[in-house]
Order: C-alpha cells, then sequence, then structure tokens
C-alpha cells in the first residue's frame, strides 16, 4: 500500500507544480511506482511541466463523474514505464469535485502506487480541501518571502487542524547571493519561524524556465542546480540521509564567461 | 547602517526587516485563525486571578494590540474586591523570608 503526498503553499506561484513534477519524476527514477495528482481543476498545468498535455483523453472529473474508470484517464510518461499522471479537468471549476470523492480516488491509487503526489490549487478554498483529503503526509512549499512564508504559516495551522502528520518544509527560489548580503530570509530564519521539519531547499535556477519550455523536470538534467536538488529531496522521501547540499556555487568566472559568449552548458 | 551606506543612501540589510514583519504579523494570524484561543486563555486567567481577588469576569477584556514594533496582550480586568485573606498571608511569608 503506497502512500498519498500533498504539495501545497497557500500562496500561489511558489512552485507547487513545478516541486511535484519533480520529485514525482525522482520516485520514479529509483523504480517505484508513481502517480501525479492534479488537483488544480480549471487550471490544469502539470501535464504541461510533465510534457503530457498532448495524450490527455479523459481527466479528473470524468473519473469521479463515472464517464471512464480510474486507469483509462491515467497517462504513462514519456520517459518512465511506472509513472502516471491524472489531469485535473481544464473546463470544469472546483466545486465539480468533492473532499470525499477525492479521498476515494487516492485510496484506490495507493492500492496501485507507492507513491501518490497529488499537486495542490493555490488558496485555502475547496480546491484546497480536496488536495487535502485523501493524503497522510504534506509538503509545504514556500519561497523566502514574507508573503509566501505567512501563508505557509495559516496553511501549516489548517493541516494541524485537519490532523495531519507533521508536515515538512521545501524552500524554493533561494538566491545564494541575496542571502549572503541580507537580503533575503536564510534556511535557518524560516525554519525558526515556521517550526516544521526541513525537506528541501531549491536553489533560483534558468533551467527550470528552460525546463518547463521543454516539458522535461529539471531532475532529469544532472548539470541544473535546482535538478539535483530536487533528486536530493526525492531521496529524502525514500527514507535516505542526504545532507543540504551546498548553494554557495556561484556560477564560476569561466561559466560566466561561457554564458557571455553563448556556450552556456544549460 | 554602517557611514558607507548611509552616504550612498541606502538601508541596511532588509532581512532583518522581513523577519521582524513575519514575527508580528504571524502573531495575529496565529491568534486569529482560532477565535477560541483567547477565550480559552481569558477562562484561564480568571481561574487563576479570581484566586487573589473578586473580578468581573463579564466585563473582563482580553485583546492583542499592535504598535509599529510589537505586539502585546492586553488585558481589562475589573476588580470588585481583593481578597484580604492573601494578603496577610502574603505579608507573612514576606516577614519569615531570610534575608
Ligand atoms: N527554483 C526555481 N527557479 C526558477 N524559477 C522557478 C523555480 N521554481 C518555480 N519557478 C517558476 O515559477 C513559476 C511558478 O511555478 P509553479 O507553476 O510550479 O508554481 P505553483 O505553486 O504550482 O503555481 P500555482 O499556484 O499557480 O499553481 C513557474 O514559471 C516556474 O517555472
Ligand atoms: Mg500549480
Amino acid at each position: 500500500m503506497g502512500e498519498v503526498i500533498v504539495v501545497t503553499s497557500g500562496k500561489g506561484g511558489v512552485g507547487k507544480t513545478t516541486t511535484t513534477a519533480n520529485i514525482g519524476t525522482g520516485l520514479a527514477m529509483d523504480g517505484h511506482k508513481v502517480v501525479l495528482v492534479d488537483s488544480d481543476i480549471g487550471l490544469r498545468n502539470l501535464d504541461v511541466v510533465m510534457g503530457l498535455e498532448n495524450r490527455i483523453v479523459y481527466d479528473i472529473v470524468d473519473v469521479v463523474d463515472g464517464f471512464c474508470r480510474l486507469k483509462q484517464a491515467l497517462i504513462k510518461d514519456k520517459r518512465f514505464d511506472d509513472l502516471y499522471l491524472l489531469p485535473a479537468a481544464q473546463t470544469k471549476d472546483k466545486t465539480a469535485v468533492s473532499p470525499e470523492q477525492m479521498k476515494g480516488l487516492c485510496e484506490e491509487l495507493k492500492q496501485e502506487f507507492d507513491y501518490v503526489l497529488v499537486d495542490s490549487p493555490a488558496g485555502i478554498e475547496q480546491g484546497f480541501r480536496n488536495a487535502i483529503a485523501g493524503a497522510e503526509k504534506a509538503i509545504i512549499v514556500t519561497t523566502p518571502e514574507v508573503a509566501a512564508v505567512r501563508d505557509a504559516d495559516r496553511i501549516i495551522g489548517l493541516l494541524e487542524a485537519e490532523g495531519k502528520e507533521g508536515p515538512s518544509l521545501v524552500i524554493n527560489r533561494l538566491r545564494h547571493h541575496m542571502v549572503k548580503r541580507g537580503d533575503m530570509m536564510d534556511i535557518e530564519d524560516m525554519i525558526d519561524i515556521l517550526a516544521i521539519d526541513l525537506l528541501g531547499v531549491i536553489p533560483e535556477d534558468e533551467y527550470i524556465v528552460v525546463s518547463t519550455n521543454r516539458g522535461e523536470p529539471a531532475i532529469l538534467n544532472k548539470n541544473s542546480l535546482a535538478g539535483r536538488a530536487y533528486r536530493n529531496i526525492s531521496r529524502r522521501i525514500q527514507g535516505e540521509d542526504v545532507p543540504l547540499m551546498p548553494l554557495d556555487t556561484e556560477p564560476s568566472l569561466l561559466e560566466r564567461l561561457r554564458r557571455l559568449m553563448g556556450f552556456s552548458s544549460k | 547602517m554602517n557611514l558607507f551606506n548611509r552616504v550612498l543612501g541606502r538601508e541596511g540589510p532588509s532581512k532583518e526587516v522581513a523577519k521582524e514583519r513575519l514575527r508580528l504579523v504571524l502573531v495575529h494570524d496565529r491568534v486569529g485563525v482560532s477565535p477560541q484561543f483567547l477565550e480559552v486563555l481569558k477562562e484561564d486567567l480568571i481561574r487563576v486571578i479570581s484566586q487573589y481577588m473578586e473580578i468581573d469576569d463579564a466585563s473582563m477584556r482580553v485583546d492583542l494590540s499592535g504598535s509599529n514594533n510589537s505586539v502585546a496582550l492586553v488585558a481589562n480586568i475589573p476588580i470588585k474586591r481583593v481578597k484580604r485573606g492573601l494578603i496577610a498571608k502574603t505579608r507573612r511569608q514576606e516577614e519569615t523570608v531570610p534575608r
């Protein structure tokens, strides 16, 4: 029996979908059976980030409405045989699925899969309620900014009230040079304020944009710093004790020269 | 802020400002999320204070009050009467405390 993990944040645009796609791919790289559930009904994105948008036939609403069986709606990943996506509906709204239906769906999926990762929409309304309904664990994504951390705190409170297991934190888009000059909260500051366990830190990385352009999660690229950080996170989820990656690898002079001249390795 | 930055008109690192603002906003958020929080705290306060004085718990008020850089728990507790027995007792204790 697998486990259901929701990726959520409160604030929009902090990297939930990016995180879901990368961690899911990472778990599949290690041979696990993984399904990614896009619960952002009306604003589906996970399909595009995974590069699977052209293969969608049925979606999550079709499944709960009984138009198709769950198996029929699952889209197989291009790269890994045991990685699947259950896409959100694009034309419906959040109320098309209820928390109870979502719970039932997760129950069914975890019979088949080792990991069920649910990509949550932003906010604290029904879309969020749906996303957490069937989850045992939660990953909270935040950026080192006041508004994002504040919303993360709110979400942590709501999850606590729901009796969910202690959530863990992913700090995304950390800019080391800004931390160094004292213009960005560092890891310790945020852990101290939110008082939850740290799952990992993802640096700001241009390659994330490139990878979304291509529909290939950054974790597949060993040269991407964010990709490597996601790799570490997915190993931590599997119980491995992986130390935090040093983020002070400012681009070397050579690398900067290469980029200037257009020979970038990324 | 050092002289160099002041001359340039630059302010100090903004991280400390962010942390401080976040700390204050979270005090309000965390209390505000649970309307019961202040009620439960109020009941506990009444229980403890009632051992020392008779208070008017109906018109007692407990609130958060914030200014620019601090949040305070403000309790307004009308006292009806102070219990005499306890005053005598604390005075006796004071006298027996060795210097
Ligand atoms: N570490 C990173 N470095 C650079 N860009 C990033 C990073 N993480 C995310 N982004 C970019 O930020 C944007 C938002 O990311 P994403 O869609 O994953 O957020 P989200 O939390 O799912 O948003 P929403 O709340 O709208 O669902 C995307 O354009 C993505 O490419
Ligand atoms: Mg998203």
